[in-house]
């Protein structure tokens, strides 16, 4: 197990939205999340959209504050932090962004781009010969050329767009880049270039990846461990081979055989999901995941389910009352 | 954690092929380029220009030319230099050249128009800004306030204060910048909230930028061009209506002279003198398209997305402004 | 209800194709220039067959689509080609004719269905539409086969919901309405323009069974516009690869993924992360699409091609047959397999 860095314990966040009735109502987005990421690793997060997943990485960016729970980054609370140290401490996690044509300014040039976060954090960079300098390293190191420095982004395509923005994540030596959707806006031969330049960047930098994405085939590939996350709680993790050929929750097995593949030997029967993704406003009692699931019974409306340790595959968990692997699986119904 | 990056380059699998030479930012040269392309524009711009240079060195070229009275050449009519160059656009009830008083009046009127444009602009696109990005109370108070200055009919307001205050210039100045503060302030609020959720904004928000510098660096770049417009239009309103509080006597006061004023002194004379308040008109007209000629292409040329409109040549440009789109 | 894929059909090439494209070329006035988006492309579209037109961002796939029901941008025109539907070449047909075939013919589901559908009018209205217009039924009959239909496209509740509008309806159901839109007037020919791109994955496969159902029950042709190669893998039965708005290769689905016999289409197989190693690299094709205003004289993929040679740089190569049911722009088909 990869040195740890980052850990999350029952996270949870709220919004207040206006309901369908009177007054506000109280989403749940995050509902109690647990998560581990190693120095070096890549950890996969999938799920669905209204899943939480995107306001999971705002937290972790720390965007938004948690209502509840505790995030422990190499030792440190970072919302316990305040001025100067959180100012420093936000170097630590960047982002890189899924719309590579919103996600940069297009009144800005490249080199101003990447410069940017040099402005908020003078002390690292002070002299302009030097920001220079590490601009046209940076665009070196993502494939881009010291030209690409003076143009702006409309002079891009795509891809070279979500380069810039990962020249821009990495302006501040960061130990965790949390990459929502990279690849989704980005045409297909393109995509591949783009993963392998966060591969190659994390060899060299050691930078630890939360990679959040739609597509199960590229999370497959890049990830060490995946999370699968359902209505503000992540209800299956663990290595990716274990998650992806031996889903223990129904949800995760539904979501794999949803996807289409390519290889016709990996296509199974496809389970069809009756019905759509409740309103987080309203989420179902017990297990979430009941109103769409074909193994339901009454145990899952009443209680919370347990967790499922897969006895064959260490670190791999699952939250359900009838997990898939039920003879391989413990469970244990922690508080 | 590594604190000096290696600056080892991607191998070649990654680098993209094929990448053009020029390192281009877009210097003077680029923007009379785009000038010099659209012709109206370019026009606009060189009457502007004159009016300008005319402001600030007629008075002192014109030198008493506009004061002079001269009883026996009271209403000459213009076009014709049996009078005296001086008098070509002919003269007033008082002898005095037109021409000379549309030159001092020049100045008069831009230096009524120009720090009320200025001071409201400032003023209210600060405040819209800051109320924008930050919403919550910061953005209801701000626009409650802009409702009860725009509530107020803005020219009755200006009527009410300088009878009360007496009318001088640095009042008349004053009066105008509050009552235009709601359009920036309102111009301001809008783009700012639509621009506090764009995704770039959120990506200065991940390493630490404050409020205040992002408002400096990413929304107020983005708003600018609205504003300039915004300001320029309103420059032509607060001309006008300097025009007008001059027209009721109120505005700028004999004798100094403003092009408002010539307006209205030659309101009586319209039917025997009509260039009385013909010439004063023609000038307020002429800046004001000017202005508003230059501040649309400004906002384009300020625009890296749009500012290949004006990198092609003009009768290019009609075969698909026609369709209204282009690629 | 589970679904399994659906045993491949044997090529049709003999019997009557519910629509045939020849040749169409369609060219864009930019401010430099005229650009080719669309050209020369042909291809034909069988009834009870799903084709995929697939290709990446800027390939022509998405203008061909609206080429074909004549919704093109003022700035773009079809120069040439030909597109028959039911014994009528519909590019060069009058307004009148288009307008009696949008329908009961040939009918199209966008991808983003929100701005497809017209947020003033209820889902009822919009669904009740094509009756109207064309079968000229009255309001009353309009409203219950719209219900019908709405029940057949699997909106739950379908007599409740027809007051509502469309932005009450989640992303799924609403690509469900704009689906029932369109094989409302069962058409011959439904094209599909990346229908699922912008939904989730469980969403994507109940939304693929439904047109596969629906494509069975009125054997209807489905054109499937996408640059996802593992839902062409699942859905589609034969495809046409593009690039730069050329067609590069065609074929059964399961021959040109097993056995590609042009490099773009190899080059594709190949980025797609399926059976690579883990923190290995995966092979991409060097290079980005070509600028459409500088398309090379020869073979349009010549500069990322790892096979380029003289002749590619001097000759196009036309789409030729290779073999019984394929066909290749490529001067050296047979070397593909082993670049």
């Amino acid at each position: 197990m990869p040195d740890e860095l980052l850990k999350v314990r029952d996270l949870c966040k709220s919004f207040r939205v206006p309901g369908p009735r009177r007054g506000k109502a109280e989403l749940r987005a995050l509902d109690g999340v647990d998560l581990d990421l190693g120095r070096g690793e890549t950890l996969g997060l999938v799920g669905e959209s209204g899943c939480g997943k995107s306001t999971l990485a705002r937290t972790l960016l720390m965007l938004e504050r948690p209502d509840s729970g505790t995030v422990s980054f190499d030792g440190t609370d970072p919302f316990g932090l305040r001025g100067k140290q959180l100012l420093k401490f936000r170097r630590r996690v960047q982002m890189v962004f899924q719309d590579p044509y919103a996600s940069l300014n297009s009144r800005m040039t490249a080199g101003d781009i990447i410069a940017e976060p040099w402005r908020t954090h003078r002390t690292l960079h002070p002299v302009k010969h030097d920001r220079d300098t590490r601009v046209r390293g940076l665009l070196d190191l993502v494939g881009l050329g010291a030209k690409a420095m003076n143009k702006y982004p409309q002079e891009f395509s795509g891809g070279q767009r979500q380069r810039i923005g990962i020249a821009r994540a990495l302006a501040l030596d960061p130990d965790v880049i949390i990459c929502d959707e990279p690849v989704s806006a980005l045409d297909l031969s393109v995509q591949a270039q783009v993963l392998n330049l966060l591969n190659d960047l994390q060899q060299q930098l050691q930078i630890s990846y939360v990679f959040i994405s739609h597509d199960l085939s590229v999370v497959r590939h890049v990830a060490d461990r995946v999370a699968v996350m359902y209505l503000g709680r992540i209800i299956e993790t663990g290595p990716t081979e274990a998650v992806f050929d031996r889903p223990n929750h129904p949800y995760t097995a539904a979501l794999m055989s949803a996807a289409p593949k390519l290889d016709p030997s990996q296509r199974g029967e496809r389970i069809l999901l009756k019905g759509e993704v409740p309103s987080p406003l309203n989420p179902p009692s017990g297990c979430r995941f009941r109103t769409r699931c074909q193994r339901a019974t009454d145990v899952c409306a009443g209680e919370r389910p347990p967790v499922a340790l897969d006895l064959e595959v260490a670190g791999h968990t699952a939250e359900c009352h009838h997990p898939l692997l039920a003879e391989q699986s413990a469970l244990s119904h922690s508080a | 954690m590594s604190t000096q990056m290696d600056m080892v380059p991607v191998k070649p699998t990654t680098a993209i092929v094929g990448e053009p030479e020029t390192d281009r930012r877009p210097g003077r040269s680029v923007w009379l380029r785009m000038l010099v392309n659209d012709r109206v524009a370019a026009a606009a711009a060189a009457v502007l220009g004159l009016v300008f240079l005319t402001a600030i060195f007629g008075p002192m070229l014109v030198g008493d030319m506009a004061t002079h009275i001269d009883l026996d050449n009271s209403n000459q009519a213009p076009f014709t230099l049996a009078h005296g160059w001086a008098n070509v656009l002919g003269t007033d009830p008082l002898g005095r050249s037109m021409l000379g008083r549309l030159i001092v009046a020049c100045r008069t009127t831009l230096s009524v128009a120009i720090p009320a444009v200025v001071i409201s602009a400032v003023v209210g696109s600060m405040i819209g800004m800051w109320a924008g990005f930050y919403r919550g109370w910061r953005e209801t108070v701000a626009m409650r306030v802009a409702d009860v200055i725009m509530s107020f009919p803005s020219l009755l307001l200006a009527v009410v204060v300088l009878y009360v205050f007496s009318p001088s210039a640095a009042n008349i100045v004053a009066v105008l910048a509050i009552t235009r503060i709601p359009v920036y302030l309102r111009t301001a609020r809008a783009e700012s909230a639509e621009l506090s959720s764009r995704v770039f904004v959120d990506a200065a928000r991940t390493f630490g930028a404050s409020g205040s510098s992002i408002i400096t660096r990413h929304v107020l770049p983005i708003v600018l061009p609205t504003l300039l417009t915004v300001a320029t239009l309103d420059f032509c309103y607060v001309m006008l209506a300097e025009s007008s509080l001059s027209f009721l006597g109120i505005g700028i006061q004999p004798p100094e002279v403003s092009w408002g004023l010539m307006v209205s002194q030659g309101r009586t004379y319209l039917h025997t003198a009509w260039w009385l308040s013909f010439f004063p008109g023609v000038a307020i007209v002429i800046t004001t398209v000017s202005a508003t000629i230059l501040a649309a292409w400004a906002r384009i040329a300020g625009d890296p997305s749009q500012r290949w409109r004006l990198t092609v040549p003009q009768k290019r440009l009609s075969r698909f402004t026609k369709t209204g789109k282009a690629i | 209800m589970t679904a399994v894929a659906e045993p491949v059909p044997a090529e049709r090439t003999d019997s009557d194709p519910a629509l045939r494209v020849e040749g169409l070329t369609v060219d864009i006035r930019t401010i430099s220039g005229t650009v080719r988006a669309v050209d020369h492309v042909t291809f034909a579209a069988h009834r009870g067959e799903t084709l995929a037109l697939l290709g990446e961002s800027g390939c022509g796939k998405s203008m061909t689509a609206t080429a074909l029901v004549g919704l093109l941008e003022p700035v773009a025109e079809v120069v040439e080609g030909t597109a028959r539907l039911a014994d009528v070449d519909i590019l060069s047909a009058d307004r009148a004719t288009r307008r009696k075939l949008a329908g009961p013919e040939l009918a199209i589901v966008f991808q983003d269905a929100l701005t497809a559908l017209n947020p003033l009018y209820t889902v009822g209205t919009q669904l009740a539409e094509p009756f109207r217009i064309h079968h000229g039924m009255k309001a009353k009959d309009a409203q219950r086969k719209a219900v019908e239909l709405m029940a057949r496209v699997g909106i739950p509740q379908p007599q409740d919901r027809m007051k509502s509008y469309p932005h009450q309806f989640s992303g799924g159901m609403r690509q469900r309405l704009l689906i029932a839109m369109a094989v409302a007037l069962n058409p011959r020919v439904l094209i599909a323009d990346e229908p699922t791109t912008a939904l989730d994955v469980t969403v994507q496969a109940q939304i693929m069974a439904l047109l596969r159902d629906l494509r069975a029950e009125y054997q209807m042709a489905l054109v499937l516009i996408t640059h996802d190669l593992a839902l062409v893998a699942e859905e589609a039965d034969r495809v046409a690869v593009m690039y730069a708005g050329t067609i590069v290769e065609t074929g059964l689905v399961a021959e040109v993924f097993a056995a590609p016999l042009h490099p773009y289409t190899k080059g594709l197989l190949d980025s797609v992360p399926v059976n690579a190693v883990r923190g290995a690299e995966l092979k991409s094709i060097g290079g980005s699409p070509p600028d459409l205003h500088s398309i090379p004289q020869g073979c349009v993929y010549q500069a990322r091609c790892p096979l380029a040679r003289e002749v590619c740089r001097t000759t196009r190569p036309a789409l030729q047959a290779v073999g019984a049911r394929r066909k290749s722009a490529c001067h050296f088909p047979e070397e593909v397999k082993s670049a």
